[in-house]
Parts: structure tokens; C-alpha cells; sequence
């Protein structure tokens, strides 16, 4: 392609009015246009990002209107009675979210430490592609397998641990009034962590890997062992990275839609008990929108609006500590 | 370990010892006290029939030398000479390089030091190791020097000391006494030098490995940090690389010229061409190789 | 502990007493790391299986090419219309988010740069790509569904391309920045204007890369329910239009007969997943493969 650029001959300059532009390269207003188009497709995201808080919010309106600020928050969601209250599935939003990250921090920061630190070079590019491999499947297909395959071991788990914690505090109230199908708070967060594993292990990936060999081989030099120059050098690097990949990770656990509605078992409710049927605000939205008219539509659609502030908060706040962490390791690399 | 003297006493006994024996006045004693032979010296390292290979390829071979203690001996030799590869493999910091291969046998006093029960971490707190770039950690003074404490299972209680008494040695003590809690990232690099110094005295070592210690620093900080090796010469074996030939004939006892030739199967290989009393290197060399180099700077 | 240390018997260099713990505490967190990678190989080789063994059952020619049962409860029949469908909503989409993509980080790289909105751009995406899809079926249904009272194809490639639109900015920009800056010189030292040089030079030097972003993100929008289950309507047979009509899609299929009572809706939707898996591993490994050849190609071409 070059190569056809370099042989195409230029327009002999006049020596005397070449710098005038008399005879200047063709296409000052194509660039021009071309220029106005390009930023046009970047506002689009501006647009379009205003565009979906202004529509939301405009259907969600009826919901805020016949509800009333007191009965969004309280936890009592019932279609059949009209009582349209939020705050259960944010409360199972965030729990399911909670126990996704559990399960999937420490297993992504093992994974990106196996790939940066501990695996011999040929085998880390096939090992990140078959991590990537789990960010492909769709999250129905998690569903699916999970509602098949799944649920029902888990619910024989859940007797068990259920059973031989009753009583103790705390941990008997946690465990207690387990599922008999296995559709759980637990089973979607166990299953969401599976879905937001890649996301997590490739930034906190990208931010070890940027980890210089210099402050390794300090470590090392001072007869640290490898997990001792891990937790000295690669860990004090990479922190702020993690962080900001936990963020990314609770927003993707937020919006978690599908997999989540087949395998929670649609009951929206306050409760402690993690191996009980729950639900989430995108989970409901999937499960009830289809059946849903008048407040319970808006309502519903004051649910996405919801999940999305929830999600552009975390967003941020995940972009802002990654990008402080890039100026800072920049610093450090200069 | 408490009171360190800051002096080498042996070599002031030897000092002493030849004065009384001496008539007094000698007419020509050089400026520098002369190196006393390496025969009286403990040796700290000796190197027989080393080879390097990275990925198959040698870098460096047939390396013969021995690292007597409580002595600067300095490596030099044009880039890419394998000077810095030899360093590496008196801490056993090619183990954690892909493909390098070190072949011969190094000991450290009389021990092999690529032995079957040896602890690769113990190598390293022994031989500690000063890098070309000043490489603290994104991390306090203080905890930049108590990591490697730490890590030895130091308790707490000792570390503060351990860390001033590091400070103190490698002085720095005083210009961060009262940012000790401050990140390391912070201070220039002379002072992150120096306290990567102090990092690796406070594990207690017995020989301080140099990478271009001043390559990165200007020359008010590299004239600080060689003042700084006299004074650790005293209770610590150093081995420093460095690309300045001035720095090599100020501040080494012994030196070793390394350069790279092309062999006659056309393998570019790096060889160690002399090893020396520094001042006899410099002043009357017996290789032509290591004259044309030296000479060839300086002119 | 003292520093002056005399040749004593050659035991300078074994373990010191404390080195144990350490050293068990090494193996421990080693054994652990390859632990948190089998944990994860786990699930995706349990539900490789899974769509395998079940939907191979009732995968084949007939799956793929017969019309979905009107009734759930009857056995076979095929999915002819929601992979027709699946295709053409994803192509749409792409379509849409594709050439818009490309341009704005077109913009974002070569004409914003470090300039305030485009800063604010690129945060925005970086925040968008974070927006659940489920948000965007909402958005559509709300600004085109309510509005047009029809649920097409078209609506659902709308969702997807809200969907595609940041991550194809993003990795798209990604892409552009890795063009050597030496390039661009070359064109502009010629005479070149801006828009030709992006053109002849800047855009087919990045194409492999974009290919690949845009590939994934394919791949990644073929396998989304959410943005279709209020968009795309239903159907049993297969609707070819883009703009009339209800249609389906494979993953909407699965969802609905995942929690069907009946047999044969259930193999539907393992055999749906089973096409599903298929066509999005197709796209994630052109992806692949398209990244392969790019890297061998410059390798071979700086290291020449």
C-alpha cells in the first residue's frame, strides 16, 4: 500500500510558488469533511450514552411518580399487588456481584500470575488464549449448562453445609432455608464468576506483565523466593491495576443478565440466606419484562436506569485508578 | 556485627607488620599501599573454565579468575563484552533468565556455588547486587530496606535498627532520616542508588555485586557512591562492572578486561583477556588488546 | 551473622535454619497459582462438553436447515430461522458499529489526540463498553420498539451495535497507535493531505488488528440475549428482512427453551448452543488467526 503512495509521482513544484499553494495537494475539503465525519462518529458515544439515560429515565418517570421515593427503596417487589420496591434486587444485584468477585479475584490473580511469573514462556500464549476462550461463550450457553448440570449437585451441597451449620451463629442464618432445586444467590454468583474470570485475569494480566525485570531481579537479588518477589515487587506494582480490574470485574458481575435468570431461581427478596432463590435487578428486567405493562413496565425500565448509573459509577471510578496507575507507573518508567 | 570496624583490620596488621620489619624510611614506596598478594587474601570467588550461553549461543567463555576479599575488583571491557554476564552468575541470576546456561565451576570460598544442595535464595542474600538503574521498590524508604529483613524472617522489633545501621552504611541515613516513611520513587537518583545499597546490606551479605553503579548518575553522585565503596571495602567484597575506565583505575584493586572477538567459526564470543593489579593494568598492561583499549579511551 | 566470613566446611550456601517456611510457603502459593488455573479450565471444559454431548445428539443437516416447531412441546425440527436470524441481526449491526467505530477512533487517534473532548470521548467509551447489554435492549426498546410499535431485526441490531459501537472504538484506537509515526511522515513528506494518508497508509497498515478487534467484537455481540429479548420478536420460520418483521436469534432460542418442561425444546436448545458456541469460536479464532499471521508478517518484515 505504501509502496503505491511512494510511486505515484507528485505534482512538479513551480520553485517559486510551490509554498504558496498554487498547485497544492488535491483534497483541502475532503480532509476537511473527512474530519467533521470522524468527530461526528466520536460524539456519537456521547450522544448515544445521553440519549440512553434520557430514554430511560423518561419511561421510568411513571414508576417514580406512582411509587414515591420511600416505596423504590423499600424491598417489597410484588407485580400482582402493584408494589414496585428496588431495593431487594439491589441488594441481590450486589450480592450475587459480592460473591462473583470472591470466587473470581483470587483464581484471575493466579491465573495472570501462572501466566507472567510462573509458567515456562511457550505455554503463556495458549494458556491466554484458552482463558480468553471462557470470555467467548455466550452467558445463555453458561446458563444452560449451569441449569443442566449444575444446579442439582450444588443443591446436595447445599443441604449438607446447610444441615451441618444449623445453629452456629452466623454462619447457621447464612447457610440456612437452602434451595431445593439448587437456583441460588450462590449458584448465579459462582457462575458469574465464571463469566467475568477473563476480564479480570487480562487487565490484572497487562498490569503484571508491565512489572519491570529490574524490580524483579531486585527482589531476587536480595534471595527473595518467587512468591516473596511476587509479593515485593509484582503485587506493590500491580496493586492499584487490581483494583481497578476488581471494578471492572463488579461491573460486568452487575450487569450479568442471562445466565443469571435461569439459574436464580426469580424470587425478589432481603435475605441473608445465600443458597436461598433470589434475583437481581437485570435478571428481573429479563425474566418480567416480557409479561410487564404500565408501572411494572417502568419500573422495570427504572431498573435499567439503575444498572446503568450503578455500572458508570463503577466504570469511573475503575477507569480513574487505572489511569492514575498508568501516570504513576509511567513516572516510574521514565 | 554490632561495631563494625570502618577499617580493615587485617590489612592494617600486614600494614604494621611490614613497617616493623622495614627499615623505616624507604625511598620509594609507591603512593598506594601495594595489594598484598592474592595468596594472602582470603579468596571469595574463583572461576575456572566459565562459559555462558544464552539459547545455545555463548556469550562469554573460558573465564579463569579469582575475587579475593575485601577488595573492589572491577570488570571493563567494550559493550556487549559479557562483563555484566559474568557478574550474573556470581548470584545465580541467570537461573531465572529463559535459556541461559552457565557451564564450568565457580566457587564461593571453596563451596561450588552452583552446587546440588545449594539454596539459590541463600546465594543471593550472601551476594547482594547493586543494578545499573537505581531499582527501588514503589515503596517507602523504609520499607525499600526492610524488605529483604523481612523476607529473612528479621523480627520486628530488630528492623528499625537494622534499617538505619543499612542507611548509616550506605549514607544516606542522614538525608532521609526524617522522610523515612516517604516513597522511595521520590528521592534522585543517587540517593535511590545508595539506598538500593542499603537495601542489600541490610540482608547482611559478604559480597556486594556492582552492575554500572553510576552509569545512570551524574558525576557529584557517582563521586558519592565511589566514596561510598572505599569505605564498604572494608567489611565487604565488591565486584563492580563498569564501562568508565577512570572509574575503574580510582576506585578497583584488581581488574579484569574483558572484550569480544569473532572466533574462527565466526561465533562473536566475549573473553577475559587480563585480570590484574589494577595499577599494573593500567600503567603497563600485557596484553596489546588491553593496551589498545585503555589507551584508546584515555587518548 | 558476621559479616567477615571464614571458609568453614563448606556449608556457606545450604538453607539457613528459617529457609523451610520460606520455602514452603513458596510451593504453597506455586501450587496454589496452578491450582487458580485448573479452576478456571474447569468450567470451560464442563460446558465444551456439555453443548457437545447434548447438542450433538441433534445437531445436523435437518437442525440446521428445517424451521423452528410452532409448538414447544413437539420433538425436532431445526433452527434455520434463528441462525438466519442471529446472522443477519449481528450483520447489521456490524454494519452500523463497524464503519462508525473505525471513524471515531479514526478521530480519537489521528485527529483528537490529547485534546480535551477527545479525552472525554475515549473515557466515555472505555465507561460504555462497562454498560450492561441488557441497559441497551432496554434503550432500544424504549427509543425504537415503543416508538415504531414493531420489534424487527433491525431493532435488535441496533441494541447490538450500541453494544459493538465502544469496543470497536477502543480496540480500534488501540490499533491506530501502534502504526509507527514514521509512516505517516513518509506520506505527509510526499505531499499528502491528512485524509489521504490515513487512507493509503495509516488505515491498511492497522487493518489486520482492527479486523481482529471488530472479529471478537462480533463474536462477543453474536452470543448476546439480552439486547434482543424485547427487540426481535418471535417467529418459527425463518424472515430473511432486516426491517420487517419479527425474527429470532439462536441465543434468544436457547433462553426460551431452556427452562421448557418439554424434551424436545430442551435438545433445541442444546443444539442451539451447540451452533451458538460454533459460530462465535468461528469468529474468535479468525480472530486469532488474523493476529497470528499480522505478528508473523511484521516479525518477519523488521526482522529482515
Amino acid at each position: 500500500m505504501t509502496t503505491e503512495t511512494l510511486a505515484r509521482p507528485n505534482p512538479t513544484p513551480d520553485p517559486e510558488r510551490s509554498l504558496r499553494g498554487a498547485t497544492p495537494p488535491p483534497g483541502r475539503t475532503s480532509d476537511r469533511v473527512f474530519q467533521v465525519v470522524t468527530l461526528a462518529a466520536g460524539l456519537l458515544v456521547l450522544v448515544v450514552l445521553a440519549l440512553i439515560v434520557v430514554a430511560t429515565a423518561s419511561q421510568a418517570r411513571a414508576w417514580f411518580n406512582a411509587e414515591g421515593l420511600s416505596s423504590i427503596f423499600s424491598s417489597n417487589w410484588d407485580p400482582a399487588h402493584h408494589h414496585f420496591g428496588a431495593f431487594g434486587l439491589l441488594y441481590g444485584t450486589l450480592l450475587v456481584s459480592f460473591i462473583a468477585l470472591l470466587f473470581a479475584v483470587p483464581t484471575s490473580v493466579g491465573i495472570a500470575l501462572f501466566v507472567t511469573e510462573v509458567a515456562p514462556r511457550r505455554v503463556r500464549r495458549p494458556i491466554v488464549y484458552t482463558i480468553d476462550l471462557l470470555a467467548a461463550v455466550p452467558s445463555v450457553v453458561f446458563g444452560l449448562w449451569a441449569l443442566a448440570e449444575l444446579i442439582a449437585p450444588l443443591s446436595h451441597i447445599y443441604q449438607s453445609v446447610s444441615s451441618a451449620t444449623s445453629g452456629v451463629p452466623l454462619l447457621g442464618t447464612l447457610f440456612a432455608n437452602p434451595s431445593g432445586s439448587g437456583e441460588a444467590f450462590m449458584t448465579a454468583g459462582i457462575v458469574v464468576a465464571i463469566m467475568i474470570t477473563p476480564i479480570v485475569t487480562a487487565i490484572t494480566r497487562e498490569v503484571f506483565v508491565t512489572c519491570p525485570a529490574s524490580q524483579k531481579e531486585a527482589a531476587l537479588a536480595l534471595g527473595a523466593t518467587r512468591w516473596e518477589m511476587i509479593r515485593g515487587a509484582v503485587f506493590p506494582h500491580g496493586r492499584s491495576g487490581v483494583v481497578s480490574a476488581v471494578m471492572i470485574g463488579f461491573g460486568r458481575a452487575v450487569g450479568e443478565t442471562i445466565a443469571v435468570a435461569l439459574i436464580i431461581g426469580s424470587s425478589p427478596r432481603l435475605t441473608a440466606n445465600i443458597f436461598g432463590t433470589g434475583d437481581t435487578m437485570a435478571s428481573i428486567i429479563a425474566n418480567e419484562f416480557g409479561d410487564a405493562s404500565g408501572t411494572w413496565r417502568s419500573a422495570l425500565i427504572g431498573l435499567g436506569l439503575v444498572l446503568l448509573v450503578l455500572t458508570v459509577i463503577i466504570g469511573i471510578i475503575a477507569r480513574t485508578v487505572l489511569a492514575r496507575a498508568d501516570r504513576r507507573l509511567g513516572i516510574v518508567a521514565r | 556485627m554490632d561495631t563494625i570496624p570502618m577499617s580493615d583490620t587485617s590489612h592494617r596488621t600486614a600494614t604494621v607488620g611490614s613497617v616493623l620489619t622495614r627499615p623505616p624510611a624507604e625511598p620509594d614506596v609507591a603512593e598506594r599501599t601495594p595489594l598484598p598478594d592474592p595468596a594472602e587474601r582470603d579468596i571469595v570467588f574463583e572461576l575456572a573454565g566459565v562459559e555462558v550461553r544464552y539459547s545455545g549461543v555463548t556469550a562469554i567463555e573460558d573465564v579463569n579468575l579469582k575475587v579475593a576479599a575485601r577488595e573492589i575488583t572491577a570488570f571493563i571491557g567494550p559493550s556487549g563484552c559479557g562483563k555484566t554476564t559474568v557478574l550474573r552468575t556470581l548470584n545465580r541470576l541467570h537461573d531465572i533468565t529463559a535459556g541461559a546456561q552457565v557451564r564450568g565451576t565457580i566457587t564461593y570460598h571453596g563451596e561450588d556455588l552452583y552446587g546440588p544442595r545449594v539454596d539459590v535464595a541463600e546465594v543471593r542474600r550472601r551476594i547482594g547486587m547493586v543494578f545499573q538503574k537505581p531499582n527501588p521498590f514503589p515503596k517507602s524508604i523504609h520499607d525499600n530496606v526492610a524488605y529483604g529483613p523481612r523476607i529473612n524472617g528479621r523480627k520486628r522489633g530488630e528492623i528499625g535498627d537494622l534499617v538505619e545501621e543499612a542507611l548509616r552504611k550506605a549514607a544516606l541515613f542522614d538525608e532521609v532520616k526524617d522522610k523515612l516513611k516517604q516513597s522511595a520513587l521520590g528521592l534522585s537518583g543517587g540517593q535511590q542508588q545508595r539506598l538500593c545499597i542499603a537495601r542489600a546490606l541490610a540482608v547482611e551479605p559478604d559480597v556486594i555485586l556492582m552492575d554500572e553503579p553510576c552509569s545512570a548518575l551524574d558525576p557529584i553522585a557517582t563521586a558519592r557512591i565511589e566514596d561510598l565503596m572505599q569505605e564498604l571495602k572494608a567489611n565487604y567484597t565488591l565486584v563492580i562492572v563498569t564501562h568508565n575506565m577512570q572509574q575503574a583505575a580510582r576506585a578497583s584493586d584488581r581488574t579484569a578486561f574483558f572484550t569480544a572477538e569473532i572466533d574462527d567459526a565466526g561465533r562473536r564470543v566475549g573473553r577475559l583477556i587480563e585480570f590484574d593489579d589494577t595499577e599494573q593494568l593500567f600503567t603497563q598492561p600485557s596484553d596489546s588488546r588491553t593496551e589498545g583499549y585503555i589507551t584508546g579511551r584515555f587518548g | 551473622m558476621s559479616v567477615v566470613t571464614a571458609p568453614a566446611g563448606g556449608a556457606l550456601l545450604r538453607s539457613r535454619p528459617g529457609a523451610k517456611g520460606r520455602k514452603a510457603r513458596n510451593h504453597a502459593a506455586t501450587a496454589l497459582i496452578v491450582v487458580a488455573v485448573l479452576v478456571a479450565l474447569i468450567p470451560l471444559v464442563a460446558v465444551i462438553g456439555f453443548v457437545i454431548s447434548r447438542g450433538g445428539s441433534v445437531f445436523g443437516w435437518q437442525f440446521l436447515t428445517q424451521d423452528i416447531p410452532v409448538l414447544d412441546r413437539d420433538i425436532g425440527g431445526g433452527m434455520l430461522p434463528a441462525i438466519v436470524g442471529t446472522l443477519i441481526i449481528t450483520g447489521g449491526a456490524a454494519a452500523m458499529a463497524v464503519p462508525l467505530g473505525v471513524l471515531g477512533a479514526i478521530y480519537l487517534n489521528e485527529y483528537g489526540q490529547r485534546r480535551r473532548l477527545a479525552r472525554v470521548i475515549r473515557f466515555l467509551s472505555e465507561v460504555m463498553t462497562g454498560v450492561p447489554s441488557i441497559v441497551m435492549g432496554l434503550f432500544i426498546y424504549v427509543v425504537w420498539v415503543l416508538h415504531f410499535k414493531n420489534e424487527t431485526a433491525f431493532a435488535g441490531s441496533l441494541a447490538l451495535a450500541c453494544l459493538m459501537l465502544p469496543i470497536v472504538i477502543r480496540t480500534s484506537e488501540e490499533i491506530l497507535r501502534l502504526v509507527p509515526h514514521e509512516l505517516r511522515e513518509g506520506s505527509y513528506a510526499l505531499g499528502s493531505r491528512k485524509v489521504r494518508t490515513i487512507r493509503t497508509v495509516v488505515l491498511p497498515h492497522a487493518a489486520p488488528g482492527i479486523v481482529s478487534g471488530v472479529l471478537l467484537a462480533v463474536a462477543r455481540a453474536a452470543g448476546e440475549t439480552a439486547p434482543l429479548l424485547f427487540t426481535i420478536g418471535f417467529v418459527t420460520s425463518t424472515n430473511t428482512s432486516l426491517f420487517h418483521g419479527p425474527t429470532t436469534a439462536l441465543s434468544y432460542q436457547i433462553f426460551h427453551n431452556a427452562t421448557s418442561p418439554f424434551v424436545g425444546a430442551q435438545d433445541r436448545a442444546y443444539g442451539a448452543a451447540l451452533t451458538l458456541i460454533l459460530l462465535v469460536f468461528l469468529f474468535t479464532a479468525l480472530a486469532r488467526l488474523v493476529t497470528t499471521i499480522y505478528t508473523r508478517r511484521t516479525s518477519a518484515s523488521s526482522g529482515a
